[in-house]
């Protein structure tokens, strides 16, 4: 009986949701018709399309796709989906770009350790977080020597390298460059010091003010210009200092925001107690301005890993370039929705998770304290 | 008697805004002086240049024999033995109370984390809130709040305190409490520079009471004196006001 009771009121509650928030007038009414029956017509779709009526290895009479012309799409036109062969067939170039495949076990082992390295920074209450922040500051060296080689394991230069690991290694290191790099940045533009301030001032405004792309062109036509004869630092070295310099300055501002939020008494309060300048800054200023920058600082991360697909124009392979490259092969020219839609899910994979993150840390840093 | 702060002649401007003139000032060890007066008089600037918040522009001020320059040393020397509690508290919101009492002494005076920790419980318990240790502050009471700000400051050890309005941004009943604290401090024998309107405060523990106005010292007497008998009309005004109101 009671059971009873329970489920009529359970259905009670839904109905009552479902009358006051989506059928509370006739506007709402029709608006609630209009967006089922659309997002109906476009997720039927694009289910049948990527997956119901979709090829992934084989095609729709068992045979193993090695080209186009085997998709069931270019036999039957118009009764067939996606063709995913293409993704199978490139998987280690969007995976490693043109690394040696018998050396791909290093990039693996790299890809790996990264969420290990990453961990000890996202998550303050892990347990031995000591140790993860050891790893995450010997990780970069570790990568650096699996990646490129050394004593004991070959070389393979950077020009090898593509696909999701420049993809990643662009955005990692440049993020993870580019934030130590912007805090000096933020305070220096604060600085009391006349001349430090303007040389931040002007080098954020002047970054902030230059599109990336011309950043790329400049890096990688005049970086060599700066340097000694003989020194002549690859296409990703090039390409990874004009994206750490461009994230910088960007991360900068977002920081800054976060130091203007800071109440005048709280560095009273450290100054009157005999703290000095960095003391104050490190510990009072900084984890509370950091704290309120969480969000832009993260909107600006999404920005630039999003934006290292542009290193295709200075002749890099990244994730998209190593797409067009797939594209541009005339076994598999023309699937560009399934090259597109591929790359889109990986992008909005790391973006998503970095934006969750985001809400995460907002949430627990509220309930943390006041 | 030994002098341990001392003003002359001294004067600060915000831009064309004369905020203090000629100020003189001699505070000798174990003396509370009472400052007051309305509000834009210059004296909560005259207590922050004793620390060096702000910098005067002429005259001298000398705290423990050192002079006031723009030398760094001589500043940080004389914050640690000069304690400040502020009108609005100035926690650190993201420290627990026992980590706001705890940080100055870990990272200026070098101690032992453990040790700070220590002397951090032992200013609470005399602060009457060692319960509250591993709370933050946001989750105190105003009064609450302004206590650990003294423990915080008392926890550098410091032979001067300076208190600037430390009861105007609290609810009445919460004035008492800290109040407490302070005469309890003054009985000890700090030498304490308290700008206050509290008048009762003033009258219990003051050994000079000092008005300003206009950024003017424009009466200097004993609280008997002061209250009794004051000299200037500014100040007959001024007592007219607080008192009756």
């Amino acid at each position: 009986m009671t059971t009873f009771s329970n489920q009529s009121l359970m259905r009670n509650k839904y109905y009552n949701w479902i009358i006051k928030n989506l059928f509370s007038s006739w506007v709402n009414s029709l608006m609630t018709v209009v967006a089922i029956i659309f997002i109906y017509e476009v997720g039927t779709f694009f289910l049948n399309w990527a997956f119901f009526a979709a090829d992934f290895r084989t095609n729709f009479q068992g045979e193993l796709i090695t080209d186009r012309s085997f998709c069931s799409k270019n036999i039957m036109p118009g009764e067939y989906g996606a063709c995913w062969a293409i993704i199978y067939a490139r998987w280690d170039q969007f995976m490693y770009g043109f690394y040696p495949i018998e050396e791909v076990w290093r990039v693996n082992f790299v890809y790996a350790l990264l969420p290990l390295a990453i961990i000890g920074i996202l998550f303050d209450k892990l347990p031995f977080r000591k140790y993860f922040i050891y790893f995450t500051f010997i990780y970069p060296f570790l990568a650096y020597f699996m990646l490129y080689g050394g004593p004991g394991l070959s070389v393979v230069g950077t020009n090898k390298w593509g696909g999701l690991l420049v993809t990643l290694f662009l955005g990692v290191t440049g993020i993870g460059l580019a934030f130590p790099l912007s805090i000096i940045l933020a305070l220096g533009r604060r600085s009391k010091m006349p001349i430090v301030k303007s040389l931040c001032v002007v080098f954020i405004e002047f970054i902030r003010g230059v599109p990336l792309i011309t950043l790329l062109f400049t890096a990688n036509v005049m970086l060599p210009l700066f340097l000694p004869d003989g020194v002549n630092p690859d296409n990703l070295l090039r390409a990874l200092v004009a994206v750490t310099l461009f994230q910088s300055a960007y991360m900068a501002e977002a920081i800054r925001g976060g130091l203007q939020a800071i109440p005048r008494g709280q560095i009273e309060a450290a100054q009157s107690l005999g703290l000095n300048y960095w003391q104050t800054t490190r510990k009072i200023i900084l984890p509370q301005a950091l704290k309120i920058a969480i969000p832009p600082i993260v909107n600006t991360c999404i920005g630039l890993f999003k934006d290292t697909s542009l290193v295709l124009i200075i002749g890099l392979f990244d994730l998209l370039g190593i797409g067009r490259a797939a594209l541009a092969d005339m076994t598999w020219t023309k699937l560009y929705y399934e090259v597109y839609v591929f790359i889109s899910l990986v992008f909005f994979i790391f973006c998503f998770g970095m934006s969750r993150y985001s809400l995460y840390l907002e949430k627990k840093l509220k309930t943390d304290n006041s | 008697m030994e002098q341990v702060i001392q003003l002359e002649k001294v004067n600060k401007w915000y831009d064309d805004f004369h905020v203090l003139k000629d100020i003189d000032l001699s505070v000798q060890r174990g003396q509370k002086i009472v400052v007051c007066g309305p509000s834009g008089s210059g004296k909560s600037t005259m207590i922050r240049c004793i620390n060096r918040l702000e910098a005067h522009q002429k005259g001298h001020i000398v705290v423990h024999n050192t002079e006031l320059t723009n030398d760094l040393k001589n500043i940080d020397m004389i914050r640690k033995n000069v304690g400040m509690v502020f009108q609005q508290f100035n926690l650190f919101p993201h420290l627990s109370v026992i980590d706001n009492i705890s940080l100055a002494p870990i990272w200026v005076k070098k101690m032992p984390k453990k040790e700070a920790e220590d002397i951090a419980m032992s200013y609470l318990e005399k602060v009457k809130i060692p319960e509250q240790a591993q709370k933050f502050p946001g989750q105190l009471s105003g009064g609450q709040q302004q206590r650990v700000a003294i423990a915080r400051s008392l926890a550098m050890n410091p032979d001067i305190m300076l208190f600037d309005e430390p009861t105007s941004a609290l609810d009445p009943e919460m004035i008492k409490e800290v109040l407490d604290v302070m005469i309890q401090l003054a009985e000890e024998g700090m030498t304490m520079l308290v700008v206050t309107h509290e008048m009762g405060f003033a009258k219990t523990v003051a050994d000079q009471m000092i008005f300003m106005d206009e950024g003017k010292i424009v009466e200097q007497a004993t609280p008997d004196e002061f209250f009794n008998n004051p000299k200037s009309d500014r100040t007959k005004l001024f007592l007219s006001q607080i008192l009756n109101h």
